[in-house]
């Protein structure tokens, strides 16, 4: 029987659309399958006109979006293809196979693009940190994470996991996957020519995952967390051999072009790289290898089996493709052809089963225009807990409860479980606010990083999301990386209320100013709405990616290699706040809707300063200052680095405020003596303090505090 | 030194010893499929590495330890040369027979990813005639199963023979449960057979081959095995 | 003949069967304190063609002995039931 087109998630408004194009009704197949197609998750219908605004050209871009991920060229021929995406819904269901095929998925993105995976890293949004619910929750989506990325030999090299209890019934997982390619040999997905071959390798097509896409693109109900059946299982020892197969098949010449099969499987690859060369393609049904009986032609169209790839070949070079899918023991067969007609056609032996425009199947549907509505301004700070830095023990009680946080303590835990080794190429593993590799075959190194701020984007979208992107660029600029480019996903809540509308909008408009202003494009990302579940909804979380290179290896400053005798030095200017920071949540500070400074001169005038003081040496250490400020960072340095600080700050009521605010280009320096001068020139015309020396095994701040660093260790490592 | 490092289907850390052998030792490695009825000509050194070959699916290393190579690598070990197991591949050789014991899941029933401190007990044997007897290396594991396990009298019998390599120890070398990060017995973290030319190890010495790594304390095995395949052949 | 052979395996008495020791902890945690041991092991189920059930249970054997399990470690069990008629 032929379901209602609200049962396959279409609206009125885009089925009578559909009758328009088409000039007839869809026939059951089709209808199910522009379902799917024009889901949110798979069209962007409804954030379209707004990642319009992102400047995605110029600088190191290479490949802007519109591929299955984004490349920026990295020096010596080389690129690298990064994206970031998330698999929110399907770990809320599944937390183990959810976030496990995530990894998979981002990682044949890049892939798609000729590249060799060589990092991945995880934003990680879970609920309540000290509920027992999130610890197994938080359980199951690490060992899904480390049992898929260990397998498939790409190391997890880093990522950002926060905690709030907005996330109690809503987990967020956004997996990136960084790979590296020949800019000489990038694949695309524009240049398929009628009389190629579409070639399926990798596992077979069952029924796992049909309509995921849909399901991804409605609120979680307690019906749909009933909905396993959708969720599909991860193979990595199959991935593992999808890699090397196809690398293997790019590296001899043998295809023109190739696409992951993730949601939507065969439809969504096949229609787009038909849609985007300006082609038709025919798929056969009966010749996709299954794993179930009596699949019908629409079931093996939309199935979301994971491990699967299409490649676009001459026919000629079938033969040789379909040896090389042998020795990897891989499924392979030909299901297609690019034609000529503009058609997404599906075939079940001889009968034509769905017959649509391909443009209107993989390329773009009707824009959803939300309505945005400004919400009310949130309530005045009250200072029911306000900080007095002059009562005894303040400091350090507000210092001790953060570092034991969940949000701010250690994470080996966690990050102990990846292996972030594998392809010897970590330089810094995970547990700083940057991680960075080598690439062994240009010898460049790049800095990796990711942020998300939920709490400072609730507060004030725009300038909330300006902060998030820059806290994702200061830690590299503070190591001596320029950045290159980044990536984005996109996490909210219902777009269907106006106000979560508007905040998404202001949210995209902040991260797109950063993109501008310091010139770092979007190359690539990923948009996840509806997260939210019976009485609850995820603050605003845009989460960003970027990537920088360093000019030499030399040129890499760590965080955590104080030496006794340094210099304790805080650069930058204080547009630091207590306003959203972890001290005002911790001590009850309702937060107001006061928009922090963004003001992109600065920044620019931090990066070179900071850039100049790693290409010239001029420090033994330093760290941008990030969550939870800048004790709560002098405090992680300390642990790290194994030595004390000694602080010489006056005592004044703003005190908690420096100590503790957060915002603004700030960074924490050691500088030997010897460089203190050339160090303070090279900051000239920003703020640069002296605040301490390094030494002893405590931290300490005369009559205010006194701690030993084992203390500090034991409280941080909970 | 040719080394031939062997590729199972899963196996994912042998361009990293083909590199570590490379930039220790200026030399190329070659890789061998598992399919392979023969080791290339020459071949004096020959690696299983980590990974986890069949997905790991069954038993670790169960599966690999019936691939058609492992004939001639058995051959190779027989003729007394130097084969090497890390990780995955020690998982191989035990399942093989070549070694003793067992690997079985870390006490902590999680993967673990971490440098760590092992002990050189032996510097007798092909794989660490360049290091000092008690010298404590820093250096990578990474597994899921690496709980050394042999019944109470093999143990002793295989302690008596002095077979234990390496063992988990603190960085100032001292030996005790809380060192070993996987539950070893004995804190056992590689071994080798009577004739000492096949050695098993969970911690990756390919891991440790550069500073701007983090380590690399890893470097000297190869350079050990350079040194004593020179000495022998040149007997 | 088809026949279907059930393979049961488990560690061996005396080898540490620490997910075996997780799970009694476990169960202990939610109230099952009337445990005594737990093991954790493997069932594997093989659809085979033999003559007769001593020569499938031989064949088992064999698969048993020659990768299924691991003797150090490990004891098994093999049952067998004829499928169909």
């Amino acid at each position: 029987m032929k379901p209602d087109f609200r049962e396959v998630g279409l609206k009125e408004s885009e089925y009578r659309a559909i009758i328009k194009i088409l000039g007839r009704e869809p026939n059951t197949p089709e209808l199910r399958i522009l379902g799917v197609m024009w889901s949110e998750h798979c069209s962007y219908k409804s954030t379209r006109p707004l990642l319009a605004k992102f400047p995605n050209t110029g600088g190191a871009v290479v490949q802007g979006p519109g591929e299955n991920a984004g490349i920026v060229d990295a020096g010596g021929g080389w690129g690298v293809a990064f994206k970031v995406e998330s698999h929110n819904h399907p770990s809320a269901v599944a937390p183990f196979q959810g976030a496990a095929t995530g990894v998979g998925g981002i990682i044949r993105d890049i892939l798609a693009m000729g590249a060799r995976p060589v990092a991945t890293l995880d934003g990680l949004c879970l609920g309540d940190g000290n509920s027992a619910h999130t610890r197994s929750l938080a359980e199951g989506i690490v060992k899904g994470i480390a049992g898929y990325g260990n397998a498939v030999g790409v190391p997890t090299v880093g990522g950002k996991t926060i905690y709030d209890g907005c996330y109690n019934g809503n987990p967020l997982v956004n997996a990136m996957c960084v790979g590296i390619v020949p800019l000489d040999s990038v694949v695309s997905s524009k240049t398929a020519k009628p009389g190629q071959l579409a070639i399926l390798v990798g596992s077979r097509t069952g029924r796992d995952g049909i309509a995921g896409a849909a399901f991804a693109s409605s609120e979680l109900t307690d019906d749909t967390r009933s909905s396993r059946p959708k969720i599909q299982i991860g193979d990595p020892f199959v991935e593992k051999l999808l890699i090397e197969c196809c690398l293997d098949i790019h590296s001899r010449g043998l295809i023109v072009g190739m696409q992951d099969m993730g949601a939507a499987g065969i439809t969504s690859s096949s229609s787009e790289i038909a849609a985007k060369s300006g082609t038709g393609i025919v798929i056969r049904s009966d010749l996709v290898p299954l794993r179930e009986e009596n699949m019908k032609p629409w079931e093996i169209a939309l199935s979301e089996s994971q491990e699967r790839m299409l490649l676009i070949a001459e026919p000629e070079n079938l033969p040789e493709i379909e040896r090389t899918a042998r020795k990897w023991e891989l499924e392979c067969a030909p299901i297609g052809e690019i034609t000529d007609d503009g058609l997404f056609v599906i075939m079940d032996k001889d009968e034509m089963i769905v017959s649509l425009p391909a443009g209107m199947v993989g390329g773009s549907c009707p824009v959803l225009p939300w309505p945005s509505r400004k919400p009310a301004e949130k309530t005045i700070m009250q200072r029911t807990a306000a900080p007095s830095a002059d009562q005894p023990g303040y400091i350090l009680d507000q210092l001790l409860g953060m570092l034991g946080d969940p949000n701010l303590a250690d994470k080996s835990e966690i990050y102990h479980q990846y292996d972030y080794m594998v392809q010897t190429n970590t330089v810094i593993p995970p547990g700083s606010g940057i991680s960075v590799i080598r690439i062994r075959e240009n010898g460049r190194l790049i800095g990796l990083t990711m942020e998300v701020d939920p709490w400072k984007c609730d507060i004030d979208p725009f300038t909330g999301a300006a902060e998030t992107f820059l806290k994702a660029l200061r830690p590299l600029w503070v190591s001596g990386a320029e950045h290159l480019a980044m990536t984005n996903c996109l996490n909210y809540p219902s777009p269907e209320n106006p106000e979560n509308f508007w905040v998404l909008s202001r949210s995209v408009e902040g991260f797109a100013a950063v993109a501008r202003d310091l010139v770092c494009p979007v190359v690539s990302g990923n948009v996840s709405l509806y997260n939210e579940s019976t009485g609850s909804r995820i603050l605003p979380s845009p989460l960003v990616g970027v990537v920088g290179l360093y000019e030499k290896t030399e040129n890499l400053l760590r965080e955590s290699t104080l030496r006794d005798g340094d210099l304790i030095f805080l650069a930058g200017t204080s547009g630091a706040t207590l306003n959203g920071s972890h001290l005002a949540r911790r001590t009850g500070m309702e937060p107001i809707s006061t928009p922090f400074d963004y003001l992109p001169e600065r920044e620019v005038a931090f990066m070179r300063s900071a850039l100049k003081t790693s290409r010239e040496n001029l420090a033994s250490s330093g760290r941008a200052i990030a969550g939870g400020g800048l004790l709560i960072s002098m405090a992680k340095t300390c642990i790290a680095s194994g030595r004390g600080i000694r602080l010489d700050i006056p005592v004044s009521a703003k005190l908690p405020e420096l100590l503790f605010g957060e915002g603004g280009a700030r960074a924490l320096y050691s500088v030997p003596p010897s460089c203190e001068n050339q160090f303070i020139s090279a900051w000239s015309g920003i703020p640069v303090i002296r605040i301490g020396e390094a030494g002893g095994s405590e931290l300490s701040m005369g009559t205010v505090m006194n701690i030993p660093l084992h203390h500090l260790e034991q409280i941080w490592r909970r | 030194m040719k080394t031939s490092v062997v590729v199972f289907p899963g196996s994912n850390c042998d361009l990293d010893v083909v590199h570590a052998v490379r930039a220790t030792l200026q030399t190329e490695a070659s890789l061998v499929w598992h399919e392979d009825s023969e080791l290339p000509e020459g071949t004096e050194l020959v690696v299983l590495p980590g990974g986890f070959s069949y997905g790991d699916y069954l038993r670790c290393g169960a599966m690999a330890a019936k691939s058609r190579i492992i004939g001639a690598v058995r051959k190779h070990a027989e003729r007394g040369l130097p084969l090497l197991g890390i990780c995955n591949g020690f998982q191989v050789l035990t399942e093989t027979g070549l070694l003793p014991g067992a690997l079985l899941a870390n006490r902590s029933l999680s993967f673990i990813c971490d440098y760590c401190h092992v002990r050189v007990e032996r510097n007798d044997t092909p794989f660490t005639c360049m290091y000092g007897k008690g010298q404590v290396l820093r250096i990578p594991i990474a597994h899921y199963e690496g709980l050394y396990f042999l019944p109470a009298a093999d143990l002793d019998a295989l302690e008596r023979e002095g077979r234990v390599v390496f063992r988990y120890c603190s960085p100032e070398g001292d030996v005790d449960e809380r060192f070993s990060p996987n539950g070893s017995l004995n804190g056992i973290a590689g071994v080798t057979n009577t004739r000492g030319n096949v050695l098993g190890m969970m911690p990756h010495p390919e891991r440790a081959g550069e500073s701007l790594l983090g380590s690399s304390d890893g470097a000297v095995l190869w350079r050990s095995l350079h040194k004593w395949l020179e000495g022998s052949l040149g007997k | 003949m088809t026949f279907l052979v059930k393979i049961l395996i488990f560690p061996k008495e005396g080898v540490l069967d620490t997910q075996g020791k997780a799970v009694a902890r476990s169960l202990k945690r939610i109230g099952f304190e009337a445990l005594n041991d737990v093991r954790v092991g493997k069932y594997i189920q093989v659809w085979l063609e033999a003559g007769n059930e001593a020569e499938a249970i031989a064949k088992a054997g064999s698969m048993c002995g020659e990768l299924l399990v691991n003797n150090l470690i490990e004891d098994h069990r093999i049952e067998v039931e004829r499928c169909g008629l």
